[in-house]
């Protein structure tokens, strides 16, 4: 981190401007790529870099670009995904409020690649305010000839709309994105075929996340080796960490992908507060599966929290202080997705909602500890029978609750 | 019953459409228009949007009853969402909650008798770095504390 030019995120004060942003050498990826780059080439130079994508799932986005079919008569989209819903995950946010133009930066050059002139820009409705600044970053880019009819003086244009979404964390499930842009219940769809062969309107079609986009300038203007040189071979680059509950300075902290999840918690927010201990770890939004203090000497990336039985997903990391009973992060955590499913899958609009109902009765009276057999049952059932990965994510992140701190549960249920 | 939108709302309405390839897709923003003017989203307003955008009335009814932030009858000025996700829950968010039911005398999901606020519980509104959060007609108002939020009311109540 001996460059902080190089940082996505700089510090929010102010300079998100686009003045600021083109004093920091932005807009410059874009216009090499456009005036001297043919988009084949800036897609594999993001296929070297190995950008996985941050929005959860982990897939490179240079491969998925690769599956949009070479150019053709039909329309194309690109949508990016700024529906942030995974609970402990505030990156994209701070994105808007302090880098709006890495992302329309990364957006362009995206959408040069994979020949699309028309891009959505999918916010959760509850950003609308905070989508304020993205807003004005449009108008200046606009303005400026970064979007618009012929960007940077050549043949290609892009439109640009910002769509509002308004209120459900399945449309951040790509395809039940895309139904939701389309004017309908946000649903996700049986993949395949995957969007980039029948996506938007039935067009070819790529979603990226935010912070996946606004990694793109800086590996187009340094190179592929650059970024992978600032992560790990398969999972180049830095991310942004946020780190939430128990700790001392929470906030997001851009870091090395594999920077290993203790250094973060300690080093980086400054651990927990005076008098407290850690309990449990989130490391990747609530999907992600607890991990238990002796767990969290892992290195940030998809594969090692992959192999440790969780999940990177977000990178939204929050710490659990002893003295927060874990009833009480089962029961919210069962709540999440029993109100979240979209109720396409039987699996899981059945499932959670017997899982919440169960721990509600664990929290008042009547009930045993054979029901958190129950409970773990039910996540069995849901595990693998649902289209897309909120079913999972309900399963293994309540399935971890009740097989990492049984003995907690057992006490709680039996007084 | 017809329902009508004032001239700005559908010259607003108008733009949005243009910005799809098919009107359909519009939905949301036209709801989005349509509740920001009236409050609300009325069984003829929902039918004015199926018909301005040629859906069937019922797609327009899935939608209102699918997405957690439109509403089908009139809330209150003001509307208070609390976020109650694991962040908020570490930092006190039940207790605010319950400081704010206390205060306006209602539950989640309930408007106040003299219209004033709407108050409602949420999922995660992506700002775990200022727990405990909560959204005031959208905008945030975070971390809060008993006295911001009791200092809140009385601000919102001044200005109506």
């Amino acid at each position: 981190m001996t460059e902080p030019e190089a940082l996505l995120l700089p510090p929010d004060d102010g300079s998100w401007r686009l003045a600021d942003y083109l004093r920091r050498g932005g807009y410059e990826a874009a216009r090499k790529a456009l005036t001297s780059m043919a988009p084949a080439d800036v897609v594999s130079e993001v296929r070297r870099a190995n950008l996985r994508g941050r929005g959860g799932a982990g897939f490179p986005a240079g491969v998925k670009w690769g599956f949009v079919p070479p150019a053709g008569p039909g329309p194309r989209y690109l949508c990016v995904n700024t529906d942030e819903g995974e609970p402990g995950t505030f990156k994209d946010r701070l994105i808007l409020r302090r880098a709006p133009h890495a992302l329309i930066e990364g957006l362009v050059i995206t959408a040069f690649a994979v020949g699309v002139p028309k891009a959505f820009i999918y916010v959760r409705g509850e950003y609308a305010r905070t989508a304020g600044r993205l807003e004005a970053a449009l108008a200046e880019a606009r303005a400026a000839g970064f979007i618009g009819p012929r960007v940077l003086g050549t043949d290609f244009s892009l439109d640009v709309v910002v769509h509002y979404g308004a209120g459900a964390y399945i449309c951040g499930e790509e395809t039940a994105l895309l139904e939701s842009l389309e004017g309908r219940r946000g649903l996700p769809r049986v993949k395949p075929p995957f969007p980039a062969a029948v996506g938007l309107f039935r067009a070819p079609t790529v979603v990226n996340n935010v912070e996946t986009l606004a990694a793109v300038p800086g590996i187009i203007r340094r190179g592929a080796d650059w970024f992978v040189g600032r992560g790990l071979p398969k999972d180049g680059g830095t991310r942004l960490f946020g780190v939430s509950g128990a700790v001392r300075r929470p906030g997001v902290y851009e870091l090395p992908v594999g920077t290993p999840l203790r250094r973060i918690i300690e080093d980086h927010a400054g651990g927990p507060p005076e008098g407290r201990r850690i309990k449990a770890v989130v490391p990747g939004g609530l999907s992600a599966p607890v991990l238990r203090p002796e767990e969290i000497d892992l290195p940030m990336d998809y594969d090692s929290l992959a192999g440790a039985g969780s999940m990177l997903g977000s990178a939204g990391i929050v710490v659990i202080p002893d003295g927060a009973p874990m009833l009480d992060i089962l029961h919210l955590t069962a709540r999440f997705y029993a109100h979240e499913s979209c109720g396409k899958c039987a699996p899981c609009r059945i499932g959670t909602a017997w899982m919440l109902k169960i721990v509600e009765r664990l929290r008042r009276s009547g009930g045993r500890p054979a029901d958190l057999d129950l409970i773990l049952s039910l996540g069995e059932g849901i595990r693998g029978r649902t289209l897309c990965p909120l079913g999972d994510g309900a399963a293994q992140s309540v399935r971890a609750v009740v097989t990492k701190f049984r003995e907690e549960l057992e006490q709680a249920v039996a007084r | 019953m017809s329902f009508a939108p004032s001239p700005a709302a559908l010259a607003e309405i108008e733009r949005a459409i243009a910005r799809y390839p098919r009107a359909a897709a519009a939905l949301l923003p036209v709801l989005h228009v349509i509740q920001g003017e009236s409050g609300f989203i009325s069984k003829e307003a929902a039918d004015w949007v199926a018909d301005k955008l040629a859906v069937d009335p019922v797609r327009v009814r899935e939608a209102l009853s699918f997405y957690t932030m439109f509403r089908t009858a009139p809330g209150g000025r003001h509307t208070i969402r609390v976020c109650r996700n694991l962040s908020c829950h570490l930092a006190g968010a039940e207790d605010i909650l319950g400081f704010i039911v206390e205060r306006l005398g209602i539950r989640p999901g309930e408007t106040t008798p003299d219209g004033a606020f709407t108050l409602t519980a949420v999922e995660c509104l992506g700002n775990c770095d200022h727990a405990p959060c909560l959204q005031v007609d959208g905008l945030d108002h975070a971390p809060a504390s008993r006295g911001s939020v009791a200092a809140l009311i009385e601000e919102l109540k001044g200005r109506d």
